[in-house]
């Protein structure tokens, strides 16, 4: 029971923190102080207590579409295993409701966007289906790979490896599969060099740009489930990567955490010393993603 | 026994469903109650008779004598049949009630009574089809389906567009007759009847010959069901059918072809490995090609006639993993692929007659099948958008609705043909990696139907409108809406509550694979109450976040106004993102398979004069390899004509000569 | 230890395709400088003991490879005054989609090979193979002087990858010849490049065509 606790716990309250990790270390690649740690929790509770401004074009699916995008990362959030922690749910084939519940949000997401029949919205929604064409075959290579060396279905034990841990032959394709993660991570999170969630000008963006007509509480739920995707995904990758445990469960979850922080340390490094690509550059990054988890899985099998 | 007689009763009611209309002689609606209240009883002796069938040991058979010279009327209702019969009785009947609604007598006097009749004919000829045994009695029955397919898609023949789309389909059909022709002339050679029942003879039919016969139906068979490159005729006739017939091709017909596939490779031995390798692999290229085309369209019903070409390739990989399973020994591969694609027929044959009807809808109202045209029709057509929205996410796989549950029950299979891993889900035997594959093209048509039915809806439903053709749109009557929500809520029962089927989908898979009862079953290896669980689940949270967002306090909405124009002094309407600019870049990214034809405009300084833009994607196997080839065969193939004398005199000359050379060749050792 | 090796040797494959898919010449000599680096660290992770000859191979290559020779090349890069793209000759998704094949073919054609016992595991092999076969395609699909500079720098990691198969049996002075020979062509290329881009403003191989009589 506690472990269910403690994964809701890290599930619903972490990733706010995880983006103001992110902001503070760019700030301090900077040179400036940057806003508080804890800013994103302020701006959450800031925007639930607004009113909400909303365009005479748009429909119920405009209002819905934050919702379910909550809701769906909810679950899938449920499905991936936190530290040691076996998930709260776990069974043979939850892979694939993982990687079709972020698909059914991202039906909603871009089908808002053209409900407000802004152009850019239409831009940024055409984009983000289309890198997703992209990024999901690089999510299943992986996920094959991760399948076969564990020898299951399961995403909890997919991601903690067979007992003992998974087989030295598998660790060049996991090296493969976890820089391939780390491309697909930045590209759904919609970071650096895929989108800019910082930029100002509507044309270069994917997410944010999806986004710009809604306001108040609905914004704060857009902008709190976009951090938990990034804490989810981020879990996966970090179990490929990182799977050390003390063997002590009450030092587990704080070292997870701290894990995480550096995970987001990394992606605001990433962020900091790279360039936006031209958006025609980014299908071969994703594209060399999909390679990368292409090779592991051909490392692995042949 | 009585199950039987209800199923061929129903197929009599069915087929002869637009006589009584024809009989009454001027066209009136009572005609087309009549033949929708026959339509409907008939589905319903049918459904009835399929229910009866269930619970019985042995599947109920009858075998007639008849006059014409070879077999019997032979028929048989198995767990296969019953499978593919259930859409059989389903779609044709609400697309009968939607006809009340779309294609009114009064307002079509020149075809209705014509449709009407080749409609029935159409259901009546596809039931024959599932059940006849006896490869002369099939024939007969999949000649008489095409043909109504036809004369039923071309009741608009003043339009040329409509004639040409009608000559390629039949062109197309009867190229896969022949080698229909060809499979049961072969299979006939090979096991000394044209009985299509599991025999010693049949077993015993060497590997040489049975990958031919295996060849020749996935060919005549693939034309029906539109695997890639057979798939030329589908998009122009889907898209210029009356909308319930598109429905009833695409949603039921289509799948005569799967069924062939299927009913062929039970009564064949057990194969070489390739069978299913090819199989797989065509439904992979099906699968991606077919969407990417899909994105490609303006026309919204080609859009969905690709995404149906999509759908078949689904389908085709769980038949093709299935026969994998069969020649490898893979019991699971077996239940799951099958199960998978069969479970996905009925999805199908679900959501793309709902987004059929739905197109249908949207023609009403727009007048128009042009996606950059329409825009804006959710305020006018809620329920319809509703409805629409429904069908778009099941059509996506996305959960909680049927499509994800198909497509889960394949993703399961094509995992577990990665072979044995430490753990215990991959099974034991030995894998197939390189077919795990599959599930990575399964994974990018995921994001691609994602893509393609947010672009339908987007330009269709959202936004505003682009042009004033919609402005007087509102909801269609009952009578076409009341079919829409049965299918909406079939495609949230199925979604929500797969394991009902899956005793179906077992016995299905045993019976064509030759299977033990003890054989794995689904809910061993693919727990699909987990499916059930989160669905409700993912149902209630929704709920509960709309409550507790309403809960808030100050979550009103304070102002309402234009959407943000990013500053832009004077948004119109026409600057939205159309269907077309929404799909450019994925196009732009599949140019190497859709050859895209493209206007750019050329702009030069300042102010210059107004420019338009043009792009289409042609379906490349049509118009840039078989049209071309025709063209030639055109220009050629007439100097034959010297053969066609006119001359009574020159016709008995050629008779003797054949005459002399078939003696000859029957002398030379020929078969005698 | 065999693990560790086989990771490196994946890391030195992900940068032969961020090689083959950027478009900065600086981005792509910072690239073969970090592979010089990982290649330092092999002959450590080949070996079980530590000995003198493989600490010297090991400090060489990381120095040589990972330090002076990059060093030298953005030097020479900012003196010519070079333009940063990289100008291939096909596109930098196929050169990409090449690379890829290049090095599928490499690892499915080295596990037909037959190999010593102590190499079966590794990677060594198909990594190698891969290396080269990028080189090859960097060699002949850039324009740019310099860009075919790296071509050549990653064709020799490739062979170094194949000398760590040897380096029990080949004397390390073979290794040390051919480092030398290639710090040597480096410098003087770089040289070279200053040269002519003061005499003809022009780093472009096409051009240097014209050179032939």
């Amino acid at each position: 029971m506690t472990d269910r606790i403690v994964h809701m716990l890290v599930l619903l309250v972490l990733p706010p923190l995880l983006i103001g990790m992110i902001n503070k270390t760019k700030a301090w690649f900077g040179g400036r102080d940057g806003p508080p740690l804890l800013q994103p929790y302020y701006d959450l509770f800031r925007l639930m207590r607004k009113g909400m401004v909303i365009s005479t074009s748009t429909t119920w699916i405009f209002r819905a579409a934050p919702v379910v995008t909550l809701a769906t990362v909810l679950l899938a959030g449920l499905l991936v295993p936190i530290s040691r922690f076996h998930a709260p749910i776990a069974f043979t084939g939850d892979l694939i409701l993982f990687a079709y519940l972020l698909g059914l949000a991202r039906f909603f997401t871009t089908a808002a966007a053209l409900d407000t029949g802004s152009p850019f919205e239409g831009m940024g929604a055409a984009r983000e289906v289309t890198f997703a064409c992209l990024t999901e075959p690089a999510l299943f290579f992986a996920l094959l790979v991760l399948a076969k060396a564990s020898g299951s279905l399961t995403l909890t034990q997919m991601l903690h490896g067979p007992v003992g841990g998974f087989a030295a032959a598998t660790a060049a394709p996991l090296v493969l599969v976890a820089i391939g993660l780390f491309i697909v991570i930045l590209a759904e999170t919609c970071r650096i060099p895929v989108d800019d969630p910082n930029t100002h000008l509507e044309l270069t963006m994917i997410h944010e740009v999806m986004v710009l007509d809604h306001s108040g509480p609905l914004l704060g739920v857009i902008l709190y489930a976009s951090a938990i995707k990034l804490c989810i995904l981020g879990t996966v990758l970090l179990h490929v990567v990182a799977p050390f445990t003390t063997g002590q469960v009450w030092l587990d979850v704080p070292l997870f955490v701290l894990e995480l922080l550096g995970l987001t340390v990394v992606i605001g490094v990433v962020e900091s010393v790279m360039a936006r690509l031209q958006m025609r550059h980014v299908p071969y990054l994703l594209i060399a993603a999909m390679l990368f988890c292409g090779f592991g899985f051909l490392l692995l099998v042949r | 026994m009585l199950s039987l007689w209800m199923v061929l009763a129903a197929a009599g009611v069915l087929a002869l469903s637009g006589l009584p209309a024809c009989l009454l002689g001027s066209p009136s609606s009572t005609g087309q109650r009549a033949a929708t209240l026959l339509m409907v009883i008939g589905s319903g002796l049918g459904l009835g008779g399929l229910v009866l069938s269930l619970g019985q040991a042995a599947p109920p058979a009858l075998g007639l004598a008849w006059l014409l010279p070879w077999g019997q009327f032979a028929v048989t209702i198995d767990s296969i049949s019953i499978l593919f019969l259930g859409p059989v009785f389903v779609v044709p009947a609400l697309g009968a009630i939607y006809g009340l609604g779309y294609w009114r007598s009064s307002e079509h006097p020149d075809n209705g009574r014509r449709l009407g009749l080749f409609y029935g004919l159409l259901a009546g000829s596809m039931v024959l089809v599932t059940i006849a045994r006896d490869g002369v009695l099939f024939l007969i029955a999949w000649e008489v389906m095409a043909l109504a397919a036809y004369f039923a898609a071309t009741v608009e023949e003043d339009n040329a567009e409509v004639r040409r789309a009608g000559w390629v389909y039949l062109v197309a059909t009867h190229a896969g007759t022949m080698c229909l022709l060809a499979m049961f002339a072969l299979w006939r050679h090979a096991t000394g009847s044209f009985a299509l029942e599991p025999s010693a003879a049949a077993l015993a039919i060497p590997a040489g010959v049975a990958g031919t016969i295996f060849v020749l139906a996935l060919l005549g068979f693939g034309f029906k069901a539109g695997l890639m490159p057979l798939h030329v005729w589908l998009p122009g006739a889907h898209a210029n059918a009356p909308s319930h017939v598109s429905a009833v091709m695409s949603g039921v017909m289509l799948k005569m072809g799967i069924y062939g596939i299927v009913r062929m490779t039970a009564l064949l031995p057990v194969g070489a490995w390739w069978w299913g390798g090819v199989l797989l692999a065509a439904g992979a290229i099906t699968g991606v090609a077919g969407l990417a085309f899909a994105i490609g369209q303006h026309d919204l019903k080609r859009l969905l006639a690709y995404s149906s070409i999509e759908n078949i390739g689904i389908i085709a990989m769980g038949l093709g993993l299935a026969l994998l399973g069969r020649s490898l020994d893979r019991a699971d591969w077996v239940v799951l692929g099958m199960g998978a694609a069969l479970l996905h027929v009925w999805n199908h044959s679900l959501f793309k007659s709902l987004l059929f009807f739905n197109a249908g809808a949207i023609i009403h109202a727009g007048h128009t099948r042009d996606m950059d045209q329409l825009g804006g029709l959710a305020r006018q057509m809620p329920r319809t958008m509703m409805l629409f929205v429904v069908g778009a996410v099941a059509i996506c796989a996305l959960p909680p609705l049927n499509g994800f549950a198909g497509e889960w029950l394949l993703y399961v299979g094509l995992f577990r043909t990665l072979g044995p891993g430490p753990g215990p889900d991959l099974g034991a035997g030995a894998g197939l990696p390189v077919v795990a594959v599959a599930a990575v093209a399964l994974a990018m048509t995921g994001a691609l139907a994602v893509a393609c039915f947010v672009k339908l809806l987007g330009a269709v439903f959202l936004g505003s409108p682009r042009s004033p053709l919609a402005q007087h749109a509102h909801d269609p009557p009952a009578s076409m809406m009341a079919p829409m929500a049965l299918l909406a809520a079939g495609c949230a029962g199925i979604g929500l509550f797969p394991m009902v089927a899956s005793p179906l989908l077992e016995d299905a898979a045993r019976t064509w694979a030759a299977l033990p009862d003890s054989s794995a079953t689904i809910a061993s290896l693919a727990p699909l109450r987990w499916i059930t669980a989160l669905g409700l689940g993912l149902v209630v949270l929704i709920i509960a976040l709309v409550l507790a967002l309403k809960v808030l306090p100050r979550a009103k909405v304070v102002a309402r106004t234009g959407t943000w124009d990013c500053g832009y002094a004077q948004p119109t309407t026409r600057m939205q993102y159309t269907g077309s600019s929404f799909g450019q870049t994925l196009v732009e990214l599949f140019a190497f398979v859709l050859w895209p034809k493209r206007h750019w405009p050329a702009i030069r300084g300042l102010f210059s004069s107004s420019a338009h833009y043009k792009g289409v994607v042609p379906d490349t196997v049509l118009d840039r390899l078989v049209l071309p080839l025709f063209h030639v065969a055109g220009r050629y193939l007439p100097n034959l004509r010297v053969l066609q004398q006119g001359q009574t005199q020159m016709y008995v000359l050629y008779v003797l000569v054949i005459v002399i050379v078939l003696l000859i060749w029957g002398q030379m050792g020929g078969q005698p | 230890m065999i693990n560790l090796l086989n990771a490196v040797l994946v890391l030195v494959l992900v940068l032969n395709l961020f090689a083959l898919g950027t478009s900065r010449i600086l981005a792509v000599i910072r690239t073969v400088a970090a592979q010089g680096v990982l290649l330092g660290v092999i002959p450590l992770l080949v070996h079980k003991h530590l000995t003198v000859p493989v600490a010297m191979a090991s400090i060489a290559a990381i120095l040589l490879k990972g330090m002076v020779i990059p060093a030298i090349m953005i030097r020479a890069l900012r003196d010519a005054q070079i333009r940063r793209e990289v100008e291939p000759l096909i596109g930098l998704l196929p050169s990409i989609i090449l690379g890829a094949l290049a090095t599928a073919f490499a690892l499915l054609v080295a596990g037909q090979l037959p190999l010593a016992k102590q190499h079966e595991g590794a990677l060594l092999v198909p990594a190698a193979i891969a290396t080269v076969l990028v080189g090859f395609i960097l060699l002949t699909s850039r324009f740019k002087a310099l860009s075919q500079v790296v071509g050549y720098l990653v064709l020799e990691n490739g062979i170094f990858i194949f000398g760590m198969l040897l380096i029990e049996a080949m004397p390390l002075v073979v290794e040390m010849g051919v480092l030398l020979d290639l710090f040597v062509g480096v410098f003087v290329i770089c040289i070279i490049v200053n040269h002519i881009n003061r005499a003809f403003s022009s780093m472009d191989t096409r051009r240097l065509v014209s050179l032939k009589e």
